[in-house]
């Protein structure tokens, strides 16, 4: 199969259209399914006629093209939906499982702990697991069963590869590049970030558009994206964290502060090459996330620039993350949780004047 | 066997009273919602007080219940706080913002705090009963969950666990045939859940969701086997959910004529007929009961949207008890 990927839309020769992250990913599995049989979704209420289209509407319009086997529809029964997908990934197909919140993935997390991530390993590499797991994640006003930003627990557990977009053109390019993948790749959508076209629309949400190429196009797992070129520091982000940063940017831009922001759209494998190289040049980082504060996907990336870049740091490496509470409900308290533009400048501020 | 004990009038009128304020409260719910004044997400039960309050009302006080993503009928119906419900869905500092509309709490009442994980607070029900076995009390645990949440791992494991230790829980099933917007019929081979109890080798019984001195009837019998040792029950009520799924589902999924012929059967309209008709109660004590829930609910509301929001520092509380 020849694969286009290029590494920025403008390289892309097929025509591009506008879209939000909810088309993305939905163009990213209609073009999988088209090319490939194997490729199948399960999940709840995903091609119900007249329903949702899944949690968040990725999947809307997706049976009425690829009928209702292939847009299967379970019970409500996240195990079951898991290690449905490790069997028929085991037997060659390509399934891609969707849990209609990311939360509900701690009700099947032994399939995907003990039973996907270790087959391959445990088998002496005699099968393969090439499933997708989409988790929608993140805080939109449902409370603590309802926007954990999940990525942590995945990073923690070798063998299963862990990808979170933040733009819809990333979002399709690595979907497919997931679902071509020989490995369980768990990939994280952030609720605020799958836009109001074409979409069941968050009431706090970003609706980020994008230039997305009509065709067959992948993101390379394991690789970052340089959002910004900056001098003073490096900000390392994902998901809804990388767009508050880049506004945060923009803001220090103004005080004569240039942050160079990199997108870590992928977690596992990581990219700590690009990364290092960046900090090489600021000797500073400063790393943003939306996920509790101890042991999330920061830590590690910290961890492993003190030991890998302890020389080129000019100041102590240093997080911004939720506390480490549960994901409060009320607006008034999901505010104080989840990291503001405000909390990322004035970090990022101090960090350039220490 | 069968303790076929007919309820008092005032009984009767409490019975109703609860599933007025019920059917009200989440109609005024509603209609704020459309307004745009409601916070978070909504999971509504019109149509399902009949449940909540028929199994509620054979209740005791030191019993618990154990609810769902959709709780407002079971706590009202346990004796939840207008003003206490309230202020969790508005997130106002008096419920401390924490939890949110899914997880509503009335501990002092027995309401523990709902769950909006399908199918989590079935075990977990399992487990308060077997407290009570072991400290040898004869209070006895509720744990409601929907038709979808009878196909999760965690159901049958808690279940199966209360069957062979005859824990003092009673299983009630609202089979409100959709879960989300998934029909029954594709999540299940069986028509009646409670068909699984024989699985379980417990007892089972599909009872009318519509008809609330069915359920107290019902109900009544499953919570005095438990109490008095005789082990679980699976009850399954069947019903119907006149909102969408939760805020702004239109319900599309289904038809216009299957709502309509559930809407024939609406729980409190059918009640108070009888009321009327069979025990000779007055229009006038039903419209007082009425008026009475009306004002309780708006004065309520009103009272919790003009109340404080939480502190920053709330954020902070309870993550571990002192
Ligand atoms: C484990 C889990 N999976 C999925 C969901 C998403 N979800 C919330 S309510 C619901 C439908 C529940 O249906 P049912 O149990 O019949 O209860 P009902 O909503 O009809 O009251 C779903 C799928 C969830 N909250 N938890
Ligand atoms: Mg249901």
């Amino acid at each position: 199969m020849i694969r286009n990927i290029p590494d920025s839309p403008a390289e892309q020769s097929s025509a591009t259209r506008r879209l939000s992250m909810t088309e993305a990913l939905r163009d990213a599995l209609r073009v999988a399914m088209r090319a490939d049989p194997s490729v199948f979704l399960l999940g709840e209420d995903l091609g119900v006629p007249g329903g949702f289209g899944g949690g968040f509407t990725v999947t809307l319009g997706l049976s009425e093209e690829f009928g209702h086997e292939r847009v299967m529809d379970t019970p409500i029964s996240e195990i079951a939906i898991v290690g449905a997908a490790i069997g028929a990934a085991m037997m060659g197909m390509r399934p891609v499982a969707e849990m209609q919140y990311g939360d509900f993935v701690f009700c099947a997390m032994d399939q995907v702990v003990n039973q996907a991530a270790k087959m391959h390993y445990m088998s002496n590499g005699q099968v393969k697991v090439p499933l997708v797991l989409r988790l929608p994640v993140g805080a939109s006003g449902r409370g603590a069963q309802h926007g954990q930003c999940t990525e942590a627990y995945f990073l923690h557990t070798p063998g299963l590869k862990v990808v979170c977009p933040s733009t819809p053109y990333d979002a399709k390019g690595l979907l497919l590049a997931a679902i071509r993948d020989d490995n369980p790749v768990v990939f994280l959508e952030h609720k605020l970030l799958y836009g109001a076209k074409g979409g069941r629309k968050e009431k706090t949400s970003l609706d980020p558009m994008g230039e997305v190429p009509a065709g067959d196009y992948e993101v390379p797992l394991g690789t970052v994206a340089v959002r910004r070129p900056g001098s003073h520091l490096t900000i390392l982000a994902n998901m809804l964290m990388t767009h508050r940063t880049l506004t945060a940017a923009e803001r220090l831009a103004a005080e004569g502060i240039e942050a160079e922001v990199i997108d870590v759209r992928s977690l596992v494998p990581l990219d700590l090459e690009t990364i290092r190289a960046s900090v090489a040049r600021t000797g500073r980082v400063l790393i943003v996330e939306e996920d509790n504060l101890s042991g999330g996907w920061g830590a590690e990336v910290a961890a492993r620039l003190g030991e890998t870049s302890f020389d080129d740091l000019d100041a102590p490496i240093t997080r911004v993350a939720a506390p480490d509470t549960p994901l409060p409900c009320a607006a008034a308290l999901e505010s104080v949780y989840v990291p503001s533009v405000e909390r990322i400048t004035d970090t990022a501020r101090r960090l350039v004047q220490e | 066997m069968s303790p076929d004990r007919p309820l008092t009038p005032q009984q009767l009128l409490d019975v109703y009273r609860r599933m007025v304020l019920i059917r009200r409260y989440e109609d005024h719910l509603y209609l704020l919602f459309l307004k745009g004044q409601v916070p978070g997400t909504l999971h509504q039960c019109q149509g399902q007080e009949a449940v909540a309050v028929g199994v509620c009302a054979v209740l005791r006080a030191d019993d618990v219940i154990f609810s769902t993503h959709r709780p407002v009928g079971h706590l009202l119906a346990k004796g939840a706080s207008l003003k206490g419900v309230s202020a969790e869905i508005w997130g106002k500092a008096a419920a401390g913002g924490k939890g949110g509309q899914m997880h509503l709490a009335a501990v002092e009442v027995g309401a523990m705090p709902s769950n909006a994980i399908v199918g989590a607070n079935v075990p977990i029900a399992v487990g308060a009963a077997l407290a009570f076995k072991l400290r040898r009390e004869d209070r006895v645990a509720v744990s409601f969950f929907g038709d979808g949440a009878a196909n999760i791992g965690a159901l049958h494991e808690g279940i199966n666990l209360a069957a062979v230790k005859d824990a003092p829980v009673v299983f009630v099933c609202e089979n409100n045939l959709y879960a989300a917007s998934t029909h029954i019929a594709q999540s299940l081979r069986v028509t009646d859940i409670a068909d699984r109890a024989a699985a379980y080798g417990i007892p089972g019984q599909v009872v009318d969701g519509m008809d609330v001195l069915a359920v107290h009837q019902s109900a009544l019998e499953a919570v005095e086997r438990a109490r008095s040792g005789g082990g679980p029950t699976l009850l399954e009520y069947k019903t119907y959910r006149f909102k969408g799924h939760s805020r702004g589902d239109a319900g599309n999924y289904r038809s216009k004529e299957e709502f309509e012929r559930w809407r024939q059967r609406d729980p409190v309209d059918l009640f108070r007929r009888r009321l009327l008709d069979e025990y000779q109660q007055s229009e006038r004590d039903l419209e007082a009961i009425e008026r009475a829930c009306q004002a309780d609910i708006e004065e309520a509301v009103a009272f919790t949207v003009a109340s404080p929001e939480p502190l920053a520092a709330e954020c902070f509380r309870h993550v571990f008890a002192d």
